[in-house]
């Protein structure tokens, strides 16, 4: 092709600039109505996202109410060298994570084993009711939890003191004060309520798996359970892989209703049901020690960060399209 | 072969029955004890059934009605405009992010997204709505902190945008005269339906059941939600049982059916929720697998 390069007369350059500038002022008329629609949205977000995002830096401060927040002093960081001094550091990182680590892997495992058996009910009547009684749980407050722990755990007229110990053959326990048994207690309610809700995304996995597998292993004489090993299993693990990293990437948060409702705030358990959430609550509201709070909201906001992101970064090696960013 | 599929059928039926008894057998002891009288809660604690029938915690309820329908007042309000506003702000949101023709697009984008990946966490959060906004002991405290709208949402109803609605309609409707807001209001919104009616329920069920904001921001009891007055019965029974603990129990016990009165006001909490429950179930169900599908 010949080169051919015009120039293009000063005149024709000025038209096309005042059309260009009409075309962004027509364009700006055009955009405006779009902006002005995302306005409350957005305004939202920078209040209830992003100015605590910048109010983080007051874990380096020494908050003084008399001062003010802003006038408060700086002091580097004394809040964290406080907070890491004691014991309390230790006892909430272990706690949210070893919590952590097992709601994670037992609510997997059997949600993944109920979907199964849901999906080999036929009768679609049942399979929908069954569902249903399953997933109740996850529709009820932690407050209404807290109650239903009290029907069973109440030292003087709980259902478990009152009536199944001593059919056992067992002493009462004084659940609210031995700080050993909540371990067991805080993983149990934590899957009865979130069994279903886990359940009916497992199921959603099953039940888009092509059929013509089953078929065809079928007509190879492959068992049920050969089928679920060789089939379900690997056809949903990309949900699986997905949905436990996504979990990891919150590993250091935890269900605060779960860990302070439940064990009624009762400080003779704090040992085994304080998590890093409960902690900042009681420093905030009820200790009124704003700055060691604050050290370990933002202890908590960075690990959170960086656990995100690597979890990110490992869905993405595993699969592009179930990565979140 | 089909042996193997009536095996696992049969075990499957039986893991699900002994499932769902554990699902539901917290809820009907609380049931059960709401109807027992105090005499017989004393002597056998909690139970499957009521050993002896009584309505005295329904009475005493009654009787102390007008802090409950207060409470509950407040909760349908909260519910209903909260779910309201959220679902206006959040599409509307979604909106302009799911044009392509929006300027600056990405940036937008990913001020929404980065909400989801880095939080400030509790305590800037109340100090920001305790020292700025001063909502303390207002409505609005239990309506906007964290619950009004949330990234997720907002990406997730842009997806929808993007692929379920033809950019061709968008187009026809300026083609035609309308106006921005006109072509959202009349033509999109019909046309998201499911998706509105997705988020709408799970905001229905987070504003039903909160009572974090009410915990942290509200001391008055006449702003009580009902999750708020759970919270605080839950708390106050216990303390009179605890003052009562240094001598006079019995005084206590026979003035106040404490003990089937925690049930029966669980029992009021749970409800409505629970007797919507059936015709919401398939909504929910949808609503879930969606949500975790793509955020």
């Amino acid at each position: 092709m010949a080169e051919v390069t015009v120039k293009p007369l000063e005149t024709d350059i000025r038209a096309a600039a005042k059309k260009k500038i009409g075309a962004r002022r027509s364009k700006l008329k055009m955009v405006m109505p779009l902006f002005i629609m995302m306005a409350p949205g957005l305004i939202y977000l920078l209040i209830n996202n992003y100015l605590p995002m910048f109010g983080l830096a007051i874990a380096f401060k020494d908050i003084n109410y008399a001062k003010g927040i802003l006038g408060s002093d700086w002091v580097g960081f004394k809040n964290f060298e406080y907070l890491f001094s004691t014991k309390d550091a230790f006892v909430i990182t272990r706690n949210t994570i070893l919590y952590n680590v097992v709601f994670i892997f037992l609510n997997t495992v059997i949600a993944i084993a109920v979907a199964i058996m849901l999906n080999e009910i036929k009768n679609k009547l049942m399979k929908s009711f069954y569902q249903s009684v399953v997933l109740l749980p996850f529709l009820i407050s932690m407050v209404i939890v807290a109650y239903l722990g009290v029907a069973f755990l109440s030292v003087d007229v709980g259902i478990l003191n009152k009536t199944i110990l001593p059919l056992l053959g067992l002493d009462e326990i004084s659940w609210y004060s031995e700080a050993k048994h909540w371990p067991f207690i805080l993983v149990l309610i934590n899957l009865w309520k979130g069994l279903g809700f886990l359940c009916v995304i497992y199921l959603a996995a099953i039940i888009g798996i092509d059929k013509e597998y089953y078929e065809a292993a079928t007509l190879d004489g492959a068992s049920k359970l050969q089928q679920i090993k060789y089939i379900t299993i690997p056809s949903i693990m990309p949900v699986i892989i997905m949905l436990t990293l996504l979990s990891i990437g919150k590993i250091f948060y935890s269900d605060f209703g779960l860990f302070y409702q439940v064990p009624m705030n009762s400080g003779a358990l704090y040992d085994t049901t304080s998590v890093i959430d409960t902690y900042v609550y009681r420093g905030l509201m009820q200790l009124g020690d704003i700055g060691m709070s604050a050290a370990a909201g933002l202890y908590q906001s960075i690990v959170g960060f960086i656990l995100v992101l690597l979890s990110n970064y490992l869905v993405r090696r595993k699969s592009k399209d179930n990565a979140l960013f | 072969m089909y042996k193997s599929d009536r095996i696992m059928s049969g075990v499957s039926h039986i893991v699900l029955i002994i499932l769902s008894i554990g699902s539901i057998f917290p809820f009907i002891i609380l049931l059960s004890s709401s109807f027992s009288s105090e005499a017989s809660i004393l002597k056998d604690g909690y139970n499957l059934f009521p050993k002896e029938f009584s309505f005295a915690a329904y009475e005493y309820l009654l009787d102390n009605s007008s802090q409950i329908l207060r409470a509950y007042g407040i909760t349908v309000f909260v519910t209903v405009f909260g779910t309201f506003v959220s679902l206006i702000m959040t599409s509307l949101l979604a909106y302009g992010l799911s044009r392509r023709d929006l300027p600056y697009r990405n940036f937008f984008a990913f001020f929404v997204f980065f909400t989801l990946l880095f939080n400030g966490g509790l305590v800037p959060t109340y100090l920001v709505y305790t020292e700025i906004f001063d909502l303390k002991n207002t409505i609005w405290a239990l309506i906007v902190p964290g619950l009004l709208m949330n990234g997720f949402n907002v990406l997730l109803m842009r997806v929808f945008f993007m692929t379920s609605i033809p950019e061709p309609v968008i187009e026809s409707a300026r083609m035609d005269g309308a106006g921005e807001f006109r072509t959202f209001f009349s033509i999109i919104l019909p046309l998201s339906l499911p998706i509105l009616a997705t988020i709408g329920l799970l905001q229905t069920i987070i504003y039903w059941n909160d009572w974090f904001n009410g915990l942290i921001y509200v001391t008055d009891p006449q702003l009580f939600s009902i999750q708020n007055l759970l919270n605080r019965m839950l708390a106050d029974i216990q303390f009179l049982a605890n003052n009562s603990f240094g001598g006079n129990i019995s005084v206590a016990s026979i003035e106040f059916p404490s003990t089937s009165v925690k049930m029966a006001i669980a029992v009021i909490g749970i409800l409505p929720i629970v007797v919507a429950y059936p015709f919401f179930q398939k909504y929910l169900v949808k609503g879930i697998a969606v949500g975790s599908v793509k955020g």
